[in-house]
């Protein structure tokens, strides 16, 4: 760990594969941005991996003002110990205030690694990230300027936010598509600092024999319209309904968690706070109740229709066009308006 | 070659049935209130543990950190073909968060003979997949997260595919190293009816402790002691006691334990208020319908 530096930096970990930034990071720096210009300090990226220097520019555009590049032919493909020894090291030279993660497969297998190595806290799946003060009754102190990190728990009964005041840095990982990508400043410039870096066999005990990647079944971030089901739907075949109004409106399928638990799609297409959040033109819930996991990635939706047959589900409370009613019935007939002024 | 596994399991509140007082005013858990449960994905970890043990032989221990009733998820795990269970309780460790949790949990596994440490990917109250991770760090092996499928176990190396979200990835560890498992790697065996008849008495110290103490309300701490050491011999002699481990028999400093050894503490916790917004109720009829979606083609929602 380090102790409370209040010129620290805001970090954001720029997660590349293969020559490739991943969104998440360029989502984060948005935040980071934000933050960095509340406290007043630099907001800086880490960029590691084999010749991924020329990633660096775009780092800045998204609002980066020091770009940590570490490059070394053994970085070439993300691993656990060698990524989070690389990260340790750099947080103990520069001792960043904060460091935001991308809660993705690689975030979440490389967050927690560094958290322990370093005895920092960590907060999985934020919602949302704000600079705050902290009063402590008990001992009648007051913690300015932390880093909220808020979050539902435990069954969304809850909005939790954590703080972290005396071990630092302050970490937390995000989910994709949570914070709204910024728009980059092609005219904005950066510091590249490359950092030395020795790597050994120990650094590396995975062998990577293969792998597979493969596109997402469904781009939700970059659809105009998503139609979601959930647990309500009550069946795969039932689901059908709504990959029908899904077709006639040129909308992504989408689904809730319990949705997905349940097999009814897919996990490709969850929507939520442990899936991708959405912020279309117009999102219809068919059959949600709307746990507040599920709210999490989607209220932000410009017009949100909901059918349910439970007049108190919480999606309600959410909706702008509220439809009371057996989704059985009220699909079809949606599909029917829909065709009909074709 | 047999091998040893240690599965590091969780009981948790089934957050799909939760009450209202589910938070004490402080902003924790109240675990009192809530119906509990074997973390699912544990159960895949432990599946995983059992099927090495059934190919290759070794030992599968089972070890939880909790209140004194998360014994109840050792005894699941012995009916389905654990060998060992312990139970790490102790006040102390109260309020830890992942980090504490994960330093506790390596100073009793660093106490145990394995090859192999196996979790969950998550639990289902928190959803942080932490823990995992941070064991392995602080035991100092490898950590192979979101396993899928196991493919071989040889030559003190283990292959695995892995889950990495846009695809998977085949890798090759040597071992000591720690696995977590994701609920696509297996179907969790159902508790043997037998091991069920011959276990379902087994306890851990701190459970006779306490049923003793309920069924005799009168008695003094003396005669509590005395009866709960007899009761607790009687049960190691007919091999039916679970080990209870606290921070001390573990060697765990307290300074990086409960809430002392957690970074991360509460600042605020609000109970979800929804405020509806501004909003029209559709008919759930063809007009209803029709308008609705006349309405938002003439806005240029729909196009």
């Amino acid at each position: 760990m380090i102790s409370v530096n209040r010129n620290g930096e805001v970090w954001v970990f720029a997660e590349q594969h293969d020559g490739k930034l991943e969104d998440i990071g360029l989502e984060l720096l948005g935040r980071a941005r934000m933050l960095g210009d509340k406290l007043g300090v630099k907001v800086g990226a880490v960029l590691i991996g084999n010749k991924i220097k020329a990633l660096a520019e775009k780092l800045c555009q998204y609002g980066a003002d020091n770009i940590y590049v570490i490059e070394h032919p053994q970085l070439e493909h993300y691993q656990t110990n060698s990524y989070g020894k690389v990260i340790c090291d750099l947080i103990h030279k520069h001792q960043p205030q904060i460091m935001i993660y991308g809660a993705s497969a690689c975030g979440r297998d490389l967050a927690p690694r560094i958290a322990s190595a370093i005895k920092a806290g960590l907060t999985a799946d934020c919602t949302d990230l704000q600079i705050g003060d902290h009063e402590n009754k008990a001992e009648g102190t007051v913690h300015k300027n932390l880093l909220l990190q808020i979050r539902p728990a435990f069954g969304g009964n809850i909005i939790a936010t954590i703080i972290n005041y005396d071990r630092w840095p302050q970490m937390a990982t995000v989910r994709e598509g949570v914070m709204p990508m910024p728009t980059p400043d092609p005219k904005r410039k950066g510091q590249i600092i490359a950092e030395k870096i020795e790597i050994d066999k120990n650094d590396l005990p995975i062998e990577i024999l293969r792998e597979h990647k493969r596109e997402k079944k469904v781009n939700l971030k970059a659809s105009r319209i998503v139609v979601a089901g959930g647990a309500g739907v009550g069946s795969k075949d039932n689901f059908k309904l709504v990959w029908e109004l899904a077709n006639a409106l040129g909308a992504a399928p989408g689904a809730t968690r319990a949705a997905v638990d349940l097999g009814f799609i897919d996990r490709d297409h969850q929507i939520g706070q442990t899936g991708t959040t959405v912020r279309p033109s117009l999102y219809i819930a068919i059959g949600i109740s709307g746990a507040i996991q599920h709210q999490a990635g989607m209220s932000d939706s410009q017009k949100i229709i909901a059918i349910n047959n439970d007049p108190t589900a919480p999606i309600f409370d959410v909706a702008h066009y509220k439809i009371v009613g057996d989704l059985n019935d009220v699909v079809p007939k949606m599909i029917k308006a829909i065709k009909a002024r074709v | 070659m047999a091998y040893n596994c240690v599965v590091a399991i969780k009981q948790v509140p089934d957050t799909k049935r939760i009450t209202g007082q589910a938070m004490n005013d402080d902003g924790t858990v109240n675990r009192g209130a809530l119906p509990a449960v074997f973390n699912p994905e544990d159960l895949n970890a432990l599946e995983l543990a059992l099927q090495i043990k059934d190919k290759f032989g070794g030992k599968v221990t089972v070890i939880t950190m909790g209140l004194p009733a998360a014994t109840e998820v050792l005894r699941q795990a012995i009916y389905r073909g654990a060998d060992d269970a312990i139970l790490i309780t102790d006040r102390r460790a109260g309020a830890s968060d992942t980090l504490a949790t994960s330093y506790i949990l390596s100073c009793a596994v660093k106490k145990l003979d394995y090859d192999i440490v196996l979790c969950g990917r998550q639990a289902i109250d928190g959803d942080t997949a932490q823990v995992g991770p941070q064991l392995a760090e602080k035991l100092g092996i490898p950590q192979i997260t979101y396993i899928e499928e196991l493919l071989t176990v040889e030559d003190h190396h283990v292959s695995a595919r892995r889950n990495i979200g846009n695809g998977w990835q085949e890798v090759k560890c040597k071992l000591p190293v720690l696995m977590t498992v994701v609920d696509e790697a297996n179907f969790p065996r159902v508790p043997a009816a037998k091991m069920l008849m011959k276990f379902k008495k087994a306890k851990t110290p701190i459970e006779i402790q306490t049923q003793l103490k309920k069924d005799n309300p009168t008695a003094s701490d003396a005669e509590l002691k005395q009866f709960a050491d007899m009761k607790i011999n009687e049960l190691k002699q007919q091999n039916l006691l679970f080990k209870q481990w606290d921070l001390d028999t573990i060697g765990a400093d307290l300074k990086w334990c409960g809430r002392d050894g957690s970074p991360t503490k509460v600042h605020r916790i609000q109970s979800v208020v929804l405020t509806a917004r501004e909003s029209k109720t559709v008919d759930a009829t063809d007009g209803g319908i029709s308008d609705m979606i006349h309405e938002l083609i003439s806005d240029k929602t729909i196009s």
